[in-house]
């Protein structure tokens, strides 16, 4: 078994162990949470990381999902035909998202899915007949699969872990898959992936596609797990944030967009609670990351790492020779 | 059937003409050397037969297919494939991922997002012959950012003939080069099997004349001499735009 195996075995067994060693029921929230975040983090990651597309938009995805599983429940709907429903919402919003937003890179692609997400938020506050506007929707219950009731924090925590697991394996499959090489080339050359004979936008589509059905997944999970829905989900706040995860773990990477959402939550979540000014310490947080390690946390932590076992090697003294 | 025809290429931004009524006709298996003072419209030329720019007028034929409106992506699969004045690769990945990337191209397995792409046995194999083919398959697995300037001229040209292109279009492959370099990268287009036609913009007249069986001279956009190695050579135009003695 090499390294990787263990460090892999060693974070599945910590993650499908948090509610015993996590002591009280608001610590295994906050990893809900943490999950929640990760899951939308690595659904961005396959824009803004991969694809080099950095959508500030995303939060409004994430809503529709949101909406659509509240909308669906409050309208009487199951919980299994609200979860389908609110994925093909959210995708199918995604690829309008796509249409409108790929004719255009870079500044040009940031700024149009800043405005779709604002219209969304619009939207949220003011279509009060469907959204509920400020008060929001409110869902009364989460489901029950295989009979376990996901009220209960335990439980509902391995759902999230799940639906996060699998998350990871579709991310680290699609990343080392013909398709996501194609991504991440026309990421770094996108000129050159054309005279090669690849259609560089209907791979961005489908990238965005992908990263649509992650962000609705982890919407989902959202809105079970607040059971409560409003326009202040699909702020731009939101998806600020959601990228700031992606980018200050490491886009690009498989576990940069986790550790990111892990910070985040984190500090928004836990340390408010000691630290009045815990804003402050997330932006000083950021900037140490930028000034320090501008790839992000884990790809920089990797870096310092060998850095510093290389500074190991050559400080050991050479082996002396002894005569036979 | 040529290998490729032009007709009355024409290309302007705004008020500059860069491509003037260009008429080319490149034979199957031809070395064609297309030479030129610097803006004389070379890269244009080849911008324009590849579809990163399209023509204001003029036909493109490729094999005897008309391709001026056809996509710059649905060329490389209808045989054409070309290399760039700067080169234009993968920087983060290894030496074989690049040539994989070109070979996933032409391939429909580049849509597939669920097999890995390291145990496609086919693609790699595949990979690794057109890097034996330009000297560099022993350092294959090493990162593009460990490798040499030349080495990189050399994975643009394996990345190229992966794809089996019918026509070759080489854009000053030899620039920058040193002399070592310059060598081996002349010794791999040497190498290129004859049913490989080969367009190629160089510079560097001392290779580029012993790899030329015809040359095309353009200046300000338009062709002003045709012909073979020494008719190009001799012809007074040469002289005056070009070769300056």
């Amino acid at each position: 078994m090499n390294a990787r195996t263990i460090s892999l075995a060693i974070a599945f067994l910590l993650l499908a162990t948090v509610p015993v060693w996590i002591p009280g029921i608001y610590y295994v929230n906050v990893a809900s949470q943490v999950l929640i975040y990760a899951v939308f983090a690595l659904g961005l990651n396959i824009l803004a990381g991969y694809g080099g597309l950095v959508s500030l938009g995303h939060a409004g995805l994430f809503g529709i999902s949101c909406y659509a599983t509240g909308y669906l429940l409050q309208a009487g709907f199951g919980h299994s035909f609200a979860i389908i429903a609110a994925l093909v919402a959210g995708v199918a919003a995604t690829a309008v998202f796509a249409v409108l937003s790929l004719r255009s890179s870079g500044i040009g692609f940031i700024m149009i899915t800043l405005a779709l997400g604002q219209i969304l938020w619009g939207l949220a506050y003011r279509w009060i007949s469907l959204t509920g506007g400020d008060n929001g929707i409110n869902i009364k219950t989460r489901p029950q699969p295989f009979g376990y009731s996901l009220a209960d924090a335990n439980h509902f925590y391995y759902a999230t872990l799940i639906v996060f697991l699998i998350a990871i394996v579709m991310v680290t499959i699609f990343a080392r898959s013909p398709l996501g090489a194609a991504l991440m080339g026309t990421r770094d050359q996108p000129r050159r992936m054309n005279a090669l004979g690849y259609h560089v936008l209907a791979i961005r589509f489908w990238a965005c596609l992908f990263s649509g059905l992650l962000t609705a997944g982890s919407g989902i999970l959202f809105v079970y797990y607040t059971q409560f829905i409003s326009p202040q989900t699909l702020s731009l706040t939101s998806s600020a944030e959601v990228l700031l995860m992606v980018i200050s773990g490491g886009a690009g990477t498989l576990l940069g967009p986790v550790v990111g959402a892990a910070l985040v939550v984190i500090v928004k979540t836990v340390v408010s609670g000691f630290i009045e000014r815990w804003n402050f310490l997330l932006g000083a947080i950021f900037v140490a990351i930028v000034i320090l390690m501008p790839e992000g946390l884990v790809p920089g932590s990797a870096r310092l790492w060998r850095l510093a076992t290389r500074r190991r090697g050559q400080k050991t003294p050479p082996v002396k020779e002894t005569a036979p | 059937m040529s290998a490729l025809t032009i007709t009355g290429l024409r290309k302007s931004f705004g008020g500059l003409n860069v491509t003037r009524d260009v008429n080319l006709n490149v034979e199957p298996g031809e070395r064609r050397l297309i030479i030129g003072p610097n803006g004389a419209g070379k890269t244009t030329l080849f911008n324009l037969i590849t579809g990163d720019l399209s023509p204001d007028a003029g036909t493109i034929n490729l094999l005897g297919r008309d391709i001026t409106a056809v996509p710059s992506r649905r060329r490389a699969h209808l045989g054409m494939a070309r290399t760039y004045q700067i080169i234009t690769l993968f920087g983060r990945n290894s030496i074989l991922h690049n040539v994989c990337l070109a070979l996933l191209g032409l391939s429909p397995l580049r849509w597939n997002p669920f097999i890995d792409m390291k145990r496609q046995g086919h693609i790699v194999e595949d990979a690794r012959a057109a890097l034996q083919q330009v000297g560099l398959e022993r350092i294959a697995d090493r990162p593009l950012s460990q490798t040499s300037y030349g080495e990189r001229r050399r994975v643009e040209i394996a990345m190229a003939l992966a794809q089996k292109p019918k026509v070759l279009l080489l854009d000053e492959p030899f620039a920058g080069l040193s002399i070592d370099e310059r060598r081996d990268v002349h010794k791999c287009l040497m190498g290129i099997p004859r049913d490989v036609t080969m367009v190629m913009i160089e510079h560097n007249m001392d290779v580029a004349l012993e790899f030329a069986e015809r040359i095309t001279l353009l200046h300000f956009g338009e062709v002003i001499v045709e012909g073979t190695r020494s008719d190009v050579v001799n012809d007074p135009r040469t002289r005056e735009v070009y070769l300056g003695h």
